[in-house]
Order: structure tokens, then C-alpha cells, then sequence
């Protein structure tokens, strides 16, 4: 009950900082739209596989920005002071609680603007929206996880994407396919093993995470 | 000579596979032909890479448990070894297909997989050689390499098995299922496997010496 109460504090805690600064979410939406707007003059107009790839990758890139400051933007002295008052499960569960949500927002903000601007909406969009909603917990999980190991080592950027990458490609080309499915309107009984396969990752890497966060946190 | 019965028994069984890898006689199947006998070389690799990846996640485990950094090394060797075997099994893959397939490189989904589980590992390196303090180095790369495995078993033994490949077996290609793979075939094919896996053993454990001396100042 303690942890439960310590995760809601936690979150309460990233929420109020949020709001405050209002920095991660405006940068991170003004980032993807921009990038979307930079696509939209570039390509002008996009249909099916293409539409569907340069989505995941703007959201790729997005997701790495908005997820990575969870960890490498404390400082020492903070996180110091959050490893003194609260458990690290806590922590952990709290950072990826908060990461989901901002992702969510993030994911559905970016794909209203991308129909907007190309105009284009897949076959089956519920299902479309079931693979982006995936998609933004399988990021947030993974993202949030590596970025602790990349805080942790101490290099910032560039670490975050070597490692995170390898990690994100197995669950890239599984919401890709899936959401294909989506866009040629094939019947959803078609999908499910792509759904089942990215709740099993989600799961896996939820289930590690929470293992080796502790050793990971204790300096 | 009772200890290193089975460095013998490894060398053994890796001449006798080469041997006869090249002298039995193996089934006239369309497409591979003479090229089938690469299974004898191409495979065990594979084999050998996820025993030596799994003894690095054992010692991995280990040092997070016993802090004791012999353990660390043993991880860090054993995936040095391994990413050896790793890199000879997508070679011997290459030129096979380039003869089978036509391309060295051609678009199947377990050559790109294996190709992103060595990233995986190359990013464990980077990561490595990115901190500089032994023991945060050891502690952190640990949890890395732990949160790794499992993406790396959902690459290689799950998301395969959800598209067609062109390897031997799957997708209607002649393979070496129960009725196809025969006799004479099983009895090279087995002791080939083992006798790699041992021959990886081995190699890890004189890397794990090596480094072991030169960290004690001895050599």
C-alpha cells in the first residue's frame, strides 16, 4: 500500500512539474508537428506503406526526445533526494506511469495533424488507433527503462540511441505490419497475433525493468 | 587430462564434422543440392552464439547477485566470443545464399533479425567503453545485457516464426524437417553442434584467462 501511495505521489509530483514548466510537452509537440510539416512540403502527398513507415519513424524520433528527459533531465541533487524519500519501484512504475501518458497525448496529437495535413485516413481506423496506442506503450516502457541505463552511464544523447535502438527495431517492424493490416482494412482476426506478440513485450520488458531497476537505481 | 576431456572431445567432433561434412552423402533436395551440407558449418554457429550469450547473461545475473567482478569479466568475454561466432554464422549464411539465393543479402526476415541481435550486443560493447569507473561499468552493463536477452530470444526464435523466410524449411522451401533431414545427415549434424559449442566454450574461457592475467599485471 506504501508503494501505491508513494507511485501516486511520484506521479503527481511529474504531473505538477509538467505543468509548471510546461517544457516536455510543448517542445515535444512543437518537435512532431514540425517535423510532420516538414515532411507534409517534402513529400506533398503520401499514401499506403510510405504514409504508414515515415509515421513510425517521426514517432520514433519523437518518442526518444520526449521519453529521454525522464532520466537525463534530473540532476544528481534531486535524484539523490527522490532515492532518500521513495523506493525505487516506486520510481520506476511512477517515471513509466507518467511516460505513458505523455506518450498517449503525444501519439494522438501527432497522428491528428499527420491525417490533417496528407489528407488521408487508413481503412480500418480503429484498428489503426489500437496499433498506436500499443505503440506508445511499447516506447514508453522500453524508453523509459534505457534511458535510466543511459542517465546512469552518464552520456547523454547519443548513448540513448545505440542502445535503445536494437531494443525498438523487434517492436518497430511488429507495429508496422500491424498497422499495414490496418491500412489495407484486412479483418482484425488477422491481427491478433501481432497484438498478442507486442502485449507479450510489453509485458517482458515491464517485468525486467521492474527487476533490475533497483540494482540500476542503488549507487 | 581428466579436465580437458572435453576440449578433446570438442576438437574430435569438430574435424570429424568437417571431414565428413564434406565426404557423406546427403539427399539430392531442389534448390540447395550440394549446398545443403553448409548446415553442417552455418548452424552450429548460431547454436554456439546463444549458448556463449546465455553463459554472459548467467555471469551477468551473478555479479549483480555476488558483486564480485570476476563475474563481469566473464560476461564481457563470453559475449566477445560470442559475437565471434555471431559474425562467422552470418558470413557462412552470406556466401551460402549467394549461391542458393542469389544474393548475399537478400530481404529474410532471419538474416535482418540475427544482423539486429548482434547490434544489440555491439551497443552492450559501446556501452562499456562509454564509462569509465569499474564497478558502475560492471553494474550497468549487467543490467543491460540482462534487459537485452530476452529482445534478443523474441528476435531470433519468435518474430521469425511469424513471416516467411527463405530459409530451408519455412515458407515451402525443401528443409531439413524430420523426413527431409535423414540418417546419415543427423549422425555429422549433431556431433557438429556440439563439438562448435565446445570449441566456443573453450575459446571463451582462454579469453577469460587473458584478460584475467593482464588484469592481474601478470602477462
Amino acid at each position: 500500500m506504501q508503494l501505491i501511495k508513494e507511485v501516486k505521489y511520484l506521479i503527481g509530483k511529474e504531473l505538477l512539474l509538467e505543468w509548471r514548466s510546461k517544457y516536455a510537452l510543448n517542445g515535444v509537440v512543437l518537435y512532431v508537428v514540425s517535423t510532420i510539416f516538414v515532411c507534409f512540403l517534402s513529400f506533398v502527398s503520401l499514401r499506403g506503406i510510405t504514409w504508414n513507415a515515415l509515421f513510425w519513424i517521426i514517432m520514433l524520433f519523437a518518442s526518444i526526445n520526449a521519453v529521454s528527459k525522464s532520466f537525463l533531465q534530473e540532476s544528481k541533487g534531486r535524484q539523490l533526494y527522490i532515492y532518500t524519500i521513495a523506493s525505487p519501484l516506486a520510481l520506476i512504475i511512477s517515471k513509466t506511469i507518467y511516460n505513458i501518458l505523455l506518450m498517449l497525448l503525444l501519439t494522438l496529437i501527432a497522428l491528428g495533424f499527420y491525417t490533417l495535413v496528407f489528407d488521408y485516413v487508413p481503412e480500418d481506423m480503429g484498428l489503426y488507433l489500437v496499433a498506436v496506442i500499443l505503440g506508445s506503450l511499447s516506447f514508453s516502457t522500453i524508453f523509459t527503462m534505457i534511458s535510466a541505463i543511459a542517465s546512469k552511464a552518464g552520456n547523454g544523447g547519443m548513448l540513448m540511441a545505440i542502445l535503445s535502438f536494437p531494443v525498438i527495431i523487434p517492436v518497430i517492424t511488429v507495429l508496422i505490419k500491424l498497422s499495414k493490416n490496418a491500412i489495407d482494412g484486412l479483418d482484425r482476426s488477422v491481427s491478433l497475433d501481432e497484438i498478442g506478440i507486442l502485449l507479450i513485450i510489453n509485458v517482458l520488458v515491464a517485468v525486467f525493468s521492474l527487476m533490475l531497476f533497483p540494482y540500476l537505481w542503488r549507487d | 587430462m581428466y579436465k580437458s576431456w572435453w576440449k578433446i572431445l570438442g576438437a574430435i567432433l569438430v574435424i570429424y564434422s568437417t571431414v565428413f561434412g564434406f565426404l557423406s552423402s546427403v539427399p539430392a533436395l531442389p534448390i540447395l543440392h550440394e549446398s545443403i551440407r553448409n548446415l553442417y558449418f552455418h548452424v552450429p554457429m548460431w547454436f554456439s552464439m546463444i549458448v556463449l550469450f546465455s553463459v554472459s547473461v548467467f555471469h551477468s545475473i551473478k555479479y549483480l547477485s555476488t558483486n564480485n567482478e570476476v563475474h563481469d569479466m566473464k560476461a564481457v568475454q563470453s559475449v566477445n566470443a560470442g559475437i565471434v561466432f555471431g559474425l562467422l554464422g552470418i558470413v557462412t549464411g552470406a556466401i551460402w545464399a549467394k549461391f542458393t539465393w542469389g544474393q548475399a543479402w537478400s530481404f529474410d526476415v532471419k538474416q535482418n533479425f540475427a544482423a539486429i541481435a548482434l547490434l544489440l550486443y555491439f551497443a552492450y560493447l559501446v556501452l562499456r567503453n562509454a564509462i569509465d569507473e569499474e564497478q558502475k561499468r560492471a553494474k550497468i552493463a549487467a543490467i543491460y545485457n540482462i534487459f537485452a536477452f530476452p529482445m534478443m530470444v523474441v528476435l531470433l526464435f519468435v518474430l521469425p516464426r511469424l513471416s516467411d523466410s527463405l530459409h530451408p524449411g519455412n515458407g515451402g522451401n525443401p528443409g531439413f524437417n524430420s523426413y527431409d533431414l535423414d540418417r546419415h545427415m543427423r549422425m555429422v549434424f549433431y556431433p557438429a553442434c556440439l563439438g562448435w559449442i565446445l570449441i566456443g566454450y573453450w575459446i571463451y574461457t582462454i579469453l577469460f584467462r587473458v584478460s584475467s592475467l593482464e588484469k592481474n599485471k601478470i602477462v
